[in-house]
């Protein structure tokens, strides 16, 4: 039967609200059992500093007793277990020490719901993958610029024209404080590039492209040569017979060496395409075709592990830290799934 | 198989063979033993051959997405170096490395070795972006790169790095690496320029097969995914635990080998059953024919 798309998509549309009632059901299930799940607690931690003048009139700031006249407290929020609460709640109930953080138990429920969102798309394209896609790509933009600005512009480039400016502003350890002459070629050079974005400009920013690109080859052609051709064909000049140290014939060793040689010789043999494959270049040609499906399919190997640790990893937080299904690292000093397993063997 | 399977009972079948286990491991506690390779035990004896105080460069070229692999090698790794006394000195090539260091630092050092000072037993100098313009310039001046430690003290003050001028100057340099810049360009842009530096690297399951080529010339030690990890975590606890229980903290890799099992023994078992149904289909079609 075929069914078009105007019938699918509200057919579509009810079986995602209706999975995500089913989802939203039981952990409203799950957080009716025991202590709940998917809080988290914070405990802060005070600390005072004084200001210490030093050798060459520098200042340093040094820990001191909390309420010393003229220093400085900095607060900060430390993770603390629900165990660690539960403790510290048996010891003085309603103690304010430990406490649970609204905004990071927000922040744990968004990375599930997200986690969740994506998990979703195996299951088919839908609002919550696309408003997630959207978060992600939105947060790694930004991102990337506040690095951009405070990693490099700041640092290599502002700290370098006007230094007294930047260490009055943001870098107070900033040492040295000349202004640097040769720090206006890549203001320059980036000036020219940004020109790329107006029509009469485009020529002007091919300069910086063509110095970035050649800089760029310069550096990789070297290191390339060095470390990818020179050391890998010393790496294949084995000796095809190995003597162990007592001079006896090592078997193993001499078998390994061979395998390497004549893979590396049958699968360049492979590559090349002056010669027609035939006689004894087509056949070593063959086993290079050997040689190289092994490599194939020991990196899909190395990728499949790879997934499957990422996987096991979002599935660990959901179950350990959210869903508060298992305790590995012992921090709540209860489970749930081993509560349930426990009751079931004792009534069996 | 168009028209027969649903590829989403495939992915609810992984989604089991990957779930399960972590259940089972949390409610048993129980992982599978390993033995390592001869890449993780390369990597154990580099570090139990350094002679205590000595310091060692290690980089944290990782972010959240890949921490599942690399997380766990990042606190053997430091486990390993705090319990034999030398000192790390942290930097990272990517934005988020720091943060990532951090976290290892605080699980690790402040946890379990609370008497290492920051700035004389270990320090973490942050990120320095520029990639492999970063490698090459703290191939000859180490500081021109890392002025600064992660808080703003200058590294001229911190006793940790007095003498050092050049990556050269450590006698052993850790990449745990995602991608790039990571693995492969440590060994193109630090170890081939210093043959007497020793590099180890830990790096993900796709980074494995492309920076394996350079084991154990370029590259004297490498824990290759998840599994490398998981041989070099139990490495570490057999030497420092012993026959004593290990703090679960330090079996996160061994921990998550059971989802390995199962998940690849399913995906075996879809390769073969797909491939009996293929050539079982050229059969129906060769005899009809």
């Amino acid at each position: 039967m075929t069914v078009g798309l105007t019938d699918q998509a509200p057919r579509q549309g009810m079986w995602w609200i209706g999975l995500f009632l089913v989802i939203a059901v039981l952990v409203a299930i799950r957080a009716g059992i025991g202590e709940g799940m998917g809080r988290v607690y914070v405990q802060t931690e005070s600390t005072s500093y004084a200001p210490v003048t030093g050798d060459e009139g520098r200042v340093t700031w040094s820990v001191v007793a909390e309420g010393t006249a003229g220093a400085a407290t900095i607060e900060r929020e430390l993770f603390r277990t629900a165990g660690q609460y539960r403790a510290a709640e048996a010891a003085s109930p309603g103690q304010q020490a430990i406490r649970m953080s609204w905004d990071r138990t927000i922040g744990l429920w968004l990375a599930a719901f997200f986690t969740l969102a994506v998990f979703s798309f195996l299951a088919g394209d839908n609002p919550a993958y696309k408003f997630t896609e959207s978060i992600v790509i939105g947060v790694s933009a930004g991102y990337w610029m506040v690095v951009a600005f405070w990693e490099t512009l700041v640092p290599k480039l502002l700290a370098n024209l006007a230094p007294d400016m930047v260490k009055a502003w943001c870098m107070p350890n900033l040492e040295g404080g000349l202004f640097h002459l040769d720090a206006l070629i890549p203001l320059g050079l980036g000036i020219m590039l940004l020109s790329q974005l107006t029509p009469l400009g485009r020529h002007v920013g091919r300069w910086p492209l063509a110095f970035v690109i050649g800089t760029f080859a310069g550096l990789k052609m070297v290191s390339h040569v060095e470390s990818d051709i020179i050391e890998q064909v010393r790496a294949t000049m084995l000796p095809l017979v190995v003597v162990g140290d007592d001079g006896s014939f090592a078997v193993w060793a001499s078998l390994r060496n061979m395998l390497i040689v004549v893979g590396v010789l049958c699968t360049l043999a492979y590559f090349v395409f002056s010669v027609e494959h035939k006689g004894a270049v087509g056949r070593a040609a063959r086993v290079g075709v050997w040689f190289l499906m092994i490599t194939f399919g020991s990196a899909f190997g190395f990728t499949v592990m790879g997934r499957i640790a990422l996987l096991a990893a979002r599935f660990e937080f959901l179950f350990i830290d959210w869903l508060w299904l298992i305790d590995p690292k012992g921090d709540r000093g209860m489970t749930v799934v081993a509560t349930l397993v426990s009751c079931i063997v004792d009534m069996t | 198989m168009s028209g027969g399977l649903d590829r989403r009972w495939i992915y609810l079948a992984m989604m089991l063979a990957v779930a399960l286990p972590i259940l089972w491991n949390g409610v048993t506690g129980k992982t599978f033993p390993e033995s390592p390779t001869p890449p993780s035990q390369a990597c154990f004896d580099a570090i139990e051959a350094l002679p205590e105080g000595s310091r060692v460069l290690v980089s944290f070229d990782y972010d959240p997405a890949s921490e599942g692999e690399l997380a766990p090698m990042a606190t053997s790794f430091m486990r390993h170096l705090m319990h034999k006394r030398l000192k790390p000195v942290v930097i990272a090539l990517w934005p988020l490395g720091p943060t990532k260091a951090e976290e290892t630092i605080s699980n690790v050092i402040k946890a379990d070795f609370p008497d290492r000072v920051s700035g004389r037993d270990f320090v973490n100098l942050g990120f320095q972006t520029g990639n492999e313009g970063v490698l090459k310039v703290i191939g000859t001046d180490f500081r021109k790169q890392f002025p600064v430690d992660r808080s703003g003290t200058p590294v001229d003050r911190l006793p940790i790095m007095e003498g050092i001028t050049k990556a050269g100057d450590f006698p052993l340099v850790i990449t745990i690496s995602a991608g790039y810049p990571g693995g492969k360009e440590w060994v193109q842009y630090v170890s081939s320029s210093n043959p007497g530096l020793v590099l180890l690297a830990g790096v993900t399951g796709v980074q494995a097969s492309q920076v394996y080529s350079y084991y154990p010339g370029q590259l004297r030690g490498m824990l290759a995914a998840i599994k490398g990890a998981a041989e070099y975590e139990a490495l570490v606890s057999a030497a420092i635990d012993g026959d004593g229980v290990t703090p679960p903290r330090y079996t996160e890799a061994r921990r998550r080998m059971a989802p390995q099992l199962f998940g690849h023994l399913l995906l075996i078992a879809l390769i073969v059953a797909g491939n009996a149904m293929y050539f079982a289909q050229r059969e129906r079609k060769a005899v009809a024919s």
